[in-house]
């Protein structure tokens, strides 16, 4: 196990997650305030999912009446990409950790969170991660309470800037690997054409965001498996 | 504005977050030894990659309020990100140039 992963850099590490989530979580609080839901509501939704799009999909169901059912498959089929996840941060995950604390922390396991977990050298401790969800969590659920009772305290022009700052962290963590990986680059390569070509084609352009991610994901890192084994952390061939 | 119901909005966010949390947990409750296939170790290590990829393109060419800026806010987090800068830069970069983006465009 790797002994320099303490709490205290779990929540360091957490940090620009935290800020991150600050953006998104007040749009989705800003979203909920102008439909009607109460703030009390929006932020208990954010702090029992810690979910970006399942929660803003689930939550345009309970507004619009959709069928507890209808909600409940929504949000399975847009979340299920966490299941490749959390397969994924199993292999990562201290040996030694009682069931517990898997099944605990298996609750914050979220895209960014999961991709930080994954680029720590050696297995993870479940100090290191209660560390690296606490902090998020924090700015998930304040972004929500701030988004839900003080809209319009953000202009229009701050509010489109911010919109960017998730995918400029999901960059963040593609493209160092990637410069330094090519199986990487050509994984992540493929699976965003593929996505492309999801949004835009005739005929498959209605299908579901959450299918379309778990589509992409299975079938890029499938080639990249194929064509360039790993010995589980690095690729063995293909090195720039 | 009259919201839904309190008693609707519990049980269904009771069911969003009881989905949401089995789909995070089994994974990690079920897989406790070590996996020793080699074609799936390699694919679990390119699943980060491949999934944050798909999630950002093309969505994030609608994240802003036109796709000028976004392909501007896109350029600079490449740029940041390729030069080595932190999550936190790269984010917070991206939308600085979001925001200079469309302050220049509503110049012309």
């Amino acid at each position: 196990m790797n002994d320099s992963l303490s709490f205290r850099k779990g929540l360091t590490d957490g940090i620009p997650i935290c800020l991150g989530y600050l953006s998104v979580s007040f749009t989705f609080g800003m979203m909920t305030a102008e439909n009607g839901l109460p703030a009390w509501a929006a932020v208990l939704i954010s702090m029992t999912n810690l979910t970006s799009a399942g929660q803003f999909a689930g939550t345009a169901l309970i507004l619009s009446g959709g069928l507890l059912i209808e909600i409940a498959i929504t949000t399975l089929v847009i979340n299920l990409r966490y299941m490749l996840m959390s397969l994924s941060l199993s292999q990562k995950l201290d040996p030694a950790m009682p069931l517990w604390q898997r099944c605990l922390l298996a609750f914050g396991n979220t895209d960014e969170i999961f991709a930080v977990a994954m680029q720590q050298p050696g297995a993870v401790s479940a100090r290191y991660l209660l560390g690296l969800i606490t902090t998020p969590y924090l700015g998930w659920t304040a972004g929500t309470l701030l988004g839900a009772t003080a809209t319009g305290l953000l202009p229009a022009a701050m509010r489109s800037a911010l919109g960017i700052a998730i995918y400029g962290m999901f960059i963040a963590i593609i493209i160092p690997p990637a410069c330094r990986l090519r199986p990487v680059a050509a994984v992540a390569a493929l699976s965003a054409a593929l996505s492309y070509l999801f949004r835009y084609l005739p005929g498959l352009k209605n299908i579901s965001s959450g299918w379309v991610i778990i589509f992409c994901a299975l079938a890029a890192s499938a080639f990249g498996a194929l064509r360039f084994p790993t010995g589980g952390e690095q690729p063995e061939e293909g090195r720039k | 504005m009259s919201g839904p119901a309190i008693s609707r909005i519990l049980l269904s966010t009771a069911v969003m977050a009881l989905v949401t949390y089995l789909l995070r947990m089994l994974p990690v409750a079920i897989f406790k030894k070590k996996i020793e296939n080699r074609f799936i170790l390699s694919f679990l290590f390119y699943v980060p990659y491949a999934v944050l990829a798909a999630m950002t393109l093309p969505d994030i060419l609608s994240s802003t309020a036109s796709l000028f800026s976004a392909l501007i806010g896109f350029a600079a987090a490449v740029l940041l990100a390729w030069r080595g800068k932190g999550l936190l830069t790269v984010a917070l970069g991206a939308s600085g140039a979001v925001f200079l983006a469309e302050r220049l465009l509503s110049l012309l």
